[in-house]
């Protein structure tokens, strides 16, 4: 038997088609006067997020300092970091974390599939999903007619390519920089039946996704999510995992027109955040943002400048 | 005078009938016209052992042994053959006979006899003068070799001593100088050789004043004449030259010999032994003006000596005259003679060639005032020994001696032209100069350890203790373990044939701030080291774990030297090297116990850039680097292509919350009024 608020999401889908103008749907219920905000991530969400920022940022930090060990800078942190035995400590630890966050968003997913009885297939193919799917493809196609002028802004979904490209970007990051980074980790446990040249193999792959990953987090990462023009200075959702209504409608129309015809939007409002709490936010979010721009400034600075 | 006669009138009838059997046998001899007095003419009286007579109311025997004559050298001889002035005399003949004159056989050694004091004396008349039978006897004159010879070797003394030991009439009433000639002789080496060891060889008397020609010292003929000792010493020691490197260069004891001091100088006459002895020019005779404190030179220097300066001095036991050695003890004041400054080569001659091919010395020669000598490192009348700790020259006090001139800005600093600078300072703070001058450790090196006392030369000079070919036996001269082992790896001129220099101690350990190697300083510095000449293998080496932790300034991960070996470094190939196939997993496991053949499969020389060598890391690093690439091109257009978009909607959204703003205030407006219409 089908689920009428599916086969309702299915026919707001339907309607939105790319060529709809940017708003289509009118603002339902209206909400003047409401300043309720809708929730895109949970707390568990935002946690693994700040617990990633926080490792992420630590390996970075600690890594380049080896990595370009050649520059002043490197050794100056390396210095602050107490040693190259303590910031291999601290990049260990952080390592742990990391690998930590990744487990907690798999064993999660593993758990809601189980708690809200769902299967494989619906949460893999589903309107949520995170895989690509050929939908993804079109809003790419549009997107880039809509970059070009050619065409309106495509109505995304929940999840638009860019941020599945980012999902994946860190899950494959996680897989090849921690497998690479454990045989660094134990090089006599994994040459029991690896060459030894194998190791510096994944020094290579470690290093140069290390770059990737971090040249990507803090630019387009940065660019694509936080610090988009008309989000500038600063797009708080992940800290504080609130999104205006109106934001939502606007960025994610297909996700909203699905709320609103199942008629579920209501279930997603929660009341802002306390002022002190999003400054908090701000804060830690402005530090993050702050740390990685100097390290891209850095690593521009080690490649062009003190390329060895 | 009857027996006289007849025997006169017997030898004339004798004479005849020889004359006539001789003609009568038909022999066409030249016979002598005289009566030929035979020997058995003599001994018919002189044998018989009761012959005496009366001379100076002494009785004297004149018994003649026929058997001791006839073994004589002079047995075949006739009587008459040295008692001349029987010929044609009548026998038995008149009393006394004239002297024999031994020169009419042996004219060379009567001329010696009658130039020498013996001769001239016995010229004189003078009753103690020797002449030949006093020495040689008479009628039983054996060969000089033979034993029983007056004159034999062994004899010589006692000879010479029946006139010349204290007590006999020559000694008392003759001016002789000497004094205790026999005894001192008996004592001294030759004495000893000779009358108690029996060494014939051993020089008696007549070898050093010749057996006839005895002159006074102050004769330029004579054998001990000053000028010709050195001749008659060397008649016997004939290869002292040799023994004498130290003390006389045998050039200058040729043409000079006047600069130095004679064989008696130091080993006075009579008295040789194998040691020096004080001195016929005594300390005393210099210290009765020197000791005075006002003596000055004319050009105003104080000519002043202390005799405890000297006393406490490593020469204490050197005269004055053998350093100031151009003294004439003839002269009142004995040194007016002294024209040169003290020559310290004339004792330390081999020192002496040394400091004269050294930087020091070619100065000096040069006439350099700044040029250092002798004296001005070691002192001169309080030298001490190099082991005596108040001494210039004591390990510990040679870096400040060096310093007087070699500190920077100090003249010899000033010339110097080369790369090592702060000198002093450096060593004082090196592993050497705290070793020395900090822990008190006398033998580690100081600044003549490695530039030597006295050869010291530019490190350019191939001579040079200091020049890359010669470092490696210098610091071995210490650090011989090491030395053993550089000289067997491929830093070795004798392992490694190239025309390239290759590194000595001081390429890595530099000259003299060296560092010790356990610590920071040196242990990062050493990449940088063998970096210079491995320019390519250290550069991969820093693209490894261990060259990036070691370029961050820590010294725990691997160095060169922790794999390859410090000074035993060998080629990989070779079966002892620390990373032959053999040895490579014992010094991974140095650092990483549990190290196995596969772990010590990591390259730690890896480099991306060389497809041939290593293609896996050449490729994994393109793959990654096209990704790398790749991901940023693609996003960065996009991020680049949404940017004026995103700009745009800014725009609107801005315009958007204006209107609405606007809207809103213009309802709370109307509202307001409402209300107010209301109320």
């Amino acid at each position: 038997m089908a689920n009428p608020k599916h086969e309702f999401a299915a026919a707001a889908e339907r309607r939105t088609v790319l060529t709809e103008p940017l708003v289509v749907l009118p603002a339902w219920p209206p909400v003047v006067a409401d300043k309720r905000e809708f929730v895109r991530f949970t707390r568990l969400h935002r946690t693994l997020h700040a617990c990633m920022i926080v490792s992420f940022l630590t390996l970075a930090l600690t890594g380049m300092s080896l990595k370009f060990s050649y520059t002043g800078w490197a050794v100056r942190l390396a210095r602050i970091l107490g040693g190259f035995e303590t910031a291999g400590f601290i990049h260990r630890t952080a390592a742990v974390v990391m690998f930590g966050t990744f487990f907690t968003h798999i064993a999660t997913l593993i758990r809601d599939k189980r708690r809200n009885h769902l299967t494989w297939r619906s949460i893999l193919f589903g309107p949520s999903t995170l895989l690509p799917t050929r939908r993804d493809a079109q809003e790419l196609a549009g997107t880039m007619k809509w970059f070009l002028g050619l065409g309106p802004r495509p109505h995304y979904g929940r999840w638009t390519y860019w941020e599945k490209f980012d999902y994946f970007a860190v899950f494959w990051g996680i897989v090849v920089i921690g497998s690479t980074g454990l045989t660094l980790w134990f090089p006599v446990f994994f040459t029991r039946f690896l060459p030894g040249a194998f190791i510096n193999v994944a020094t290579i792959i470690h290093s140069d996704e290390a770059l990737l990953a971090t040249g990507f987090i803090f630019t387009v990462h940065f660019f694509n999510t936080h610090l988009r023009p008309e989000k500038f200075p600063m797009d708080t959702t992940i800290f504080t995992g609130h999104m205006p209504v109106a934001e939502l409608r606007r960025d994610k129309p297909r996700e909203y027109a699905a709320l609103v015809a199942d008629g579920t939007l209501e279930e997603h409002l929660e009341e802002p955040q306390p002022e002190i709490v999003i400054k908090a936010f701000r804060v830690f979010a402005w530090t993050a943002l702050g740390i990685g721009f100097s390290v891209v400034v850095w690593i521009i600075y080690a490649m062009i400048f003190a390329y060895r | 005078m009857s027996g006289s006669a007849t025997t006169s009138a017997r030898s004339c009838i004798l004479q005849i009938v020889a004359a006539f059997s001789l003609a009568a046998a038909g022999y066409g001899s030249q016979a002598p016209a005289k009566v030929q007095i035979s020997n058995d003419d003599c001994l018919a009286c002189h044998s018989d052992k009761s012959l005496t007579t009366k001379r100076g109311g002494r009785s004297l025997p004149l018994y003649i042994d026929q058997k001791k004559f006839g073994a004589s050298v002079h047995g075949p001889l006739q009587c008459t053959n040295c008692h001349a002035d029987l010929e044609g005399k009548e026998l038995p003949h008149a009393t006394p006979l004239a002297k024999v004159n031994c020169g009419s056989c042996h004219s060379d050694e009567f001329q010696q006899h009658a130039k020498s004091v013996h001769g001239k004396a016995l010229a004189r008349g003078d009753a103690l003068a020797p002449r030949c039978v006093s020495c040689h006897g008479n009628h039983d004159i054996v060969p000089v070799k033979d034993p029983r010879s007056a004159v034999a070797a062994i004899k010589i003394p006692y000879v010479c001593g029946q006139c010349h030991q204290e007590g006999t009439p020559v000694q008392l009433n003759r001016n002789i100088a000497q004094h205790d000639i026999l005894e001192n002789y008996t004592e001294s080496i030759h004495g000893e050789g000779l009358l108690k060891k029996g060494l014939i060889v051993a020089a008696n008397c007549a070898s050093c004043h010749t057996a006839h020609s005895i002159l006074p010292h102050n004769d330029p003929n004579s054998s001990i004449a000053r000028k010709n000792i050195a001749a008659t010493c060397t008649k016997c020691h004939a290869n002292i030259e040799l023994v004498h490197r130290k003390t006389i260069r045998g050039e200058l004891w040729e043409k000079q010999a006047n600069t130095l001091p004679a064989c008696i100088d130091c080993h006075q006459p009579h008295k040789v032994r194998n040691a020096f002895y004080s001195q016929g020019m005594a300390d005393a005779d210099c210290m009765r003006c020197h000791a005075a404190e006002h003596l000055k030179a004319s050009d105003g220097r104080s000519m002043v000596v202390r005799a405890s300066e000297v006393a406490g001095s490593r020469h204490v036991k050197v005269a004055c005259s053998q350093c100031h050695s151009e003294v004439n003890a003839s002269r009142v004041r004995p040194c007016e003679t002294i024209t040169h400054k003290v020559d310290c080569t004339a004792c330390h001659e081999a020192i002496g060639q040394e400091y004269a091919q050294s930087t020091h010395g070619q100065m000096h020669a040069k006439g350099n005032p700044n040029a250092p000598f002798c004296k001005d490192c070691h002192g001169t009348h309080h030298v001490l020994g190099k082991r005596n700790p108040e001494s210039f020259t004591f390990s510990t006090n040679v870096p400040d001696l060096c310093a007087k001139c070699h500190r920077e800005g100090q003249k010899a600093a000033v010339l110097y032209t080369g790369k090592e600078h702060e000198i002093i300072p450096r060593y004082t703070e090196s592993i050497h100069g705290k070793g020395l001058l900090k822990s008190g450790l006398t033998v580690t090196a100081t600044c003549t350890s490695c530039h030597t006392a006295h050869h010291e030369l530019p490190a350019s000079n191939p001579e040079s203790s200091v020049n890359p070919n010669n470092v490696p036996a210098t610091c071995g001269a210490c650090h011989h373990g090491i030395e053993e082992q550089f000289v067997q790896s491929v830093h070795s001129a004798s392992i490694t044939r190239t025309g390239q220099p290759l590194p000595v101690c001081n390429d890595c350990h530099s000259a003299h701030s060296i560092r010790r190697t356990d610590l920071d300083g040196f242990r990062l510095d050493i990449m940088n080291t063998c970096g210079h000449c491995h320019a390519e293998i250290a550069k991969t080496y820093f693209d490894t774990y261990h060259g990036k932790v070691s370029r961050l300034g820590y010294t725990k991960t691997a160095k060169c030297y922790d794999c390859h070996g410090a000074h035993d470094i060998l080629k990989v190939t070779d079966p002892r090297s620390h990373l032959s196939r053999a040895n490579v997993v014992a010094t991974c496991r140095k650092c990483h116990s549990d190290a196995t053949r596969r772990f010590a499969g990591y390259l730690t020389h890896a480099t991306h850039h060389d497809p041939k060598k290593y293609p896996f890391l050449f490729w994994t690093f393109w793959g990654m680097t096209t990704l790398l690439v790749g991901t940023f091109t693609i996003s960065g257009v996009h991020t680049l292509l949404w940017l004026p978009r995103a700009l745009k909607m800014r725009r609107q959204l801005r315009e958007e919350e204006a209107r609405e703003k606007a809207a809103e205030s213009q309802a709370d407006a109307k509202s307001k009024d409402n209300n107010d219409g209301q109320s």
